[in-house]
């Protein structure tokens, strides 16, 4: 046995902390509410408003735009007929508006956070271990301070899931920047490229095919979230499959499980078919 | 057109670089400064002038310094110590400002391994420099276009680098290099991936470039061979040090030591040297001539279709020396008594 009178504190330090924050600061996380929230509502909005067969349409043509081709955009109508037909739509357009608020915030903090990572190696021995734990800190260890600093709903559930997700795509555009060929760096360099020019021209277009990888990444563990993000008062198909699991409605369950798969598989093929267009001149032979 | 001096340039690589310069006094060698300090010399109290308009061949053997030498010129790396003059201005002291504008007009740089972007296509590799410099895009596309047929790539413009052979790309490389209009070309072994063959075009497109245009043009190689095809002068490096200077006939015929007689050993010396380098003076009642600067290979034939001796003339037709087939023989003869 560990002796007893040798303990650090710690669980009363971040219960005190969490205290001072939500006490002192609470205001300020109501402001960020409010504004992730009036995101979120136009973006349900839009998706729950419009007719079925736009968005299908609109989805299709995105599939078509990233691989040129009518197979995928063929399963993408398969695929959202289903979830209609399976009495989802509405579930499946806020799940939809969750993830992709979530993907945004993720890209507006990943991608910045890996370019800086990438210029120091200071700040990436700091981040390593943060993202490290971001990734197997099991989600409800944050998800409840979440919901006391934004209050339940939908606003912790993206936070809670930025904070999921976020973590492969910080990694992937730092490792994108780092693989940049040095010789073509040193080319625009010589070349009087300054720093800015150099990341906008030369680092993050060869970085482009990781990235997307990242943003790949970053969109599945965001779906992989939704049912865990229900519990906190997400709506959508996790919370579908949440009554399902509570009411051992193994149908109900099933269907939602169904939804999320489909959404899955539609986003996963997307944001792939762009990682490869990207890769198609990155001239490694 | 410009003029490049190195001033007592030193470069040490190594935790604290300037704790080492009072050894590089000594005669403590590379490799002991090395296990006494821990830190490289790259480069060591090296000085010389480069004359405008003309390509200065830089050679040595890996680890040498001799593509450390080259990135001082546009400071992509900076000496430890010493100056680097481009006609006649301290570059070293220049504001990150205009040592940006430097690199957009004034010199540009070929790289080993083309250093192209492969998300870009040739054009937009071509017009690279001129688009961060700020040029409008009509202008960018004219001048590419110029220098993308210069090079011989037309009808490439708009392929990605990727499908192009090693000898198309440094052309790309080439073209990206000239289309600024710098007064400097720094070119890094830029011929050495090449294979032979390819190696020895890109040797001539340049020289007819160069014929042209008349660039300060600073070549880096470890091929003598090159040296001697392109170099109006020849800098020898070994451990960082300047072995030797002169014109491709002095390091020939005058190796300064046995570093550079090892690089001469092998030359085909009946290519390599020309007439004016070993002739004798002039004599009177020969009937054949052969231009000065024509190769030994060149001169042997015109001596045997005369059966004899014959004056070597300059280009106005004006005798200035006497040349035999005998005093071939001795200098061809005298490569194979070197070591090698």
């Amino acid at each position: 046995m560990f002796p007893e009178d040798i303990r650090i504190p710690l669980e009363g330090w971040v219960n005190d902390g969490l205290d001072w924050l939500v006490v002192g600061y609470g205001d300020y996380f109501d402001a960020i509410n409010r504004f992730i929230l009036s995101f979120l509502i136009q973006i349900e909005w839009a998706l729950r408003t419009l007719p079925w067969w736009v968005i299908t349409v609109l989805i299709a043509g995105l599939a078509f735009h990233a691989t040129r081709n009518w197979k995928l955009p063929a399963t993408v109508v398969v695929g959202l007929v289903l979830i209609g037909t399976l009495g989802l739509w509405d579930l499946a357009m806020q799940t939809m508006a969750l993830m992709l608020l979530a993907v945004i915030i993720s890209i507006l903090i990943g991608v910045p956070t890996g370019v800086l990572m990438a210029n120091s190696d200071t700040l990436r021995k700091i981040m390593r271990p943060m993202l490290d734990a971001m990734q197997t800190l099991p989600p409800f260890v944050y998800l409840v301070p979440a919901v006391m600093l934004f209050g339940l709903g939908k606003v912790p559930a993206i936070v809670a899931t930025v904070i999921y997700a976020v973590p492969p795509l910080v990694r992937l555009t730092d490792l994108g920047i780092r693989l940049v060929d040095a010789e073509v760096m040193e080319a625009s360099r010589a070349f009087g490229t300054g720093k800015f020019k150099q990341l906008m021209k030369v680092q993050l277009p060869l970085a482009m095919p990781n990235i997307m990888a990242g943003i790949n990444q970053c969109t599945m563990m965001a779906l992989g979230m939704v049912v865990i993000a229900s519990m906190i008062g997400a709506r959508g198909l996790g919370e579908h499959v949440l009554v399902g699991i509570q009411r051992l409605d193994v149908g109900k369950g099933l269907a939602g499980g169904i939804g999320i798969v489909v959404l899955a598989v539609i986003f996963d093929r997307i944001t792939q078919a762009y990682g490869a267009r990207q890769m198609q001149h990155s001239g490694k032979d | 057109m410009a003029e490049i001096s190195v001033e007592n340039v030193s470069k040490i690589f190594g935790a604290n670089p300037k704790s080492v310069l009072p050894m590089l006094d000594t005669d403590a060698d590379k490799a002991e400064i090395l296990d006494r300090t821990g830190h490289v010399v790259g480069l060591r109290q090296v000085s010389f002038g480069m004359e405008a308009g003309k390509i200065h061949v830089v050679m040595g053997l890996s680890g040498s310094g001799k593509s450390t030498l080259i990135r001082h010129f546009n400071r992509l790396i900076d000496p430890t110590d010493g100056i680097i003059r481009v006609d006649g201005q301290d570059i070293l002291t220049l504001p990150y400002g205009d040592l940006q504008k430097l690199r957009q007009t004034k010199i540009s740089m070929v790289f080993q391994n083309f250093g192209l972007m492969p998300h870009r296509t040739v054009i937009d590799n071509v017009a690279y420099g001129l688009e961060v410099r700020g040029e409008d895009r009509a202008t960018r596309m004219t001048t590419a276009r110029h220098w993308i047929d210069r090079v011989g790539l037309t009808g490439y413009e708009d392929t990605y680098p990727h499908k192009l052979s090693g000898g198309m790309r440094q052309r790309v490389g080439l073209a990206r290099g000239l289309a600024t209009d710098p007064d400097i070309l720094l070119m890094d072994e830029a011929f050495s991936a090449l294979d032979p063959l390819i190696r020895h075009d890109m040797q001539g497109i340049l020289l007819d470039l160069q014929r042209e245009l008349m660039k300060t043009i600073i070549f880096i190689t470890h091929d003598l061979d090159e040296a001697l095809a392109i170099g109006d002068q020849i800098a020898i490096l070994r451990d960082g040090l300047l072995v030797q200077v002169g014109s491709p006939q002095e390091i020939i015929l005058s190796p300064a030591d046995d570093y550079v007689r090892r690089f001469v050993g092998n030359v085909n010396r009946g290519r390599a040297l020309k007439v004016s380098a070993i002739m004798e003076p002039v004599a009177s009642g020969l009937t054949g001539t052969v231009p000065a600067d024509h190769t030994l290979d060149a001169a042997l034939a015109s001596i045997l279709a005369h059966r004899g001796p014959v004056a070597a003339v300059d280009p106005e037709g004006r005798p200035v020396g006497t040349i035999s087939a005998n005093l071939i023989a001795q200098h061809i003869a005298g490569s194979q008594e070197t070591p090698t």
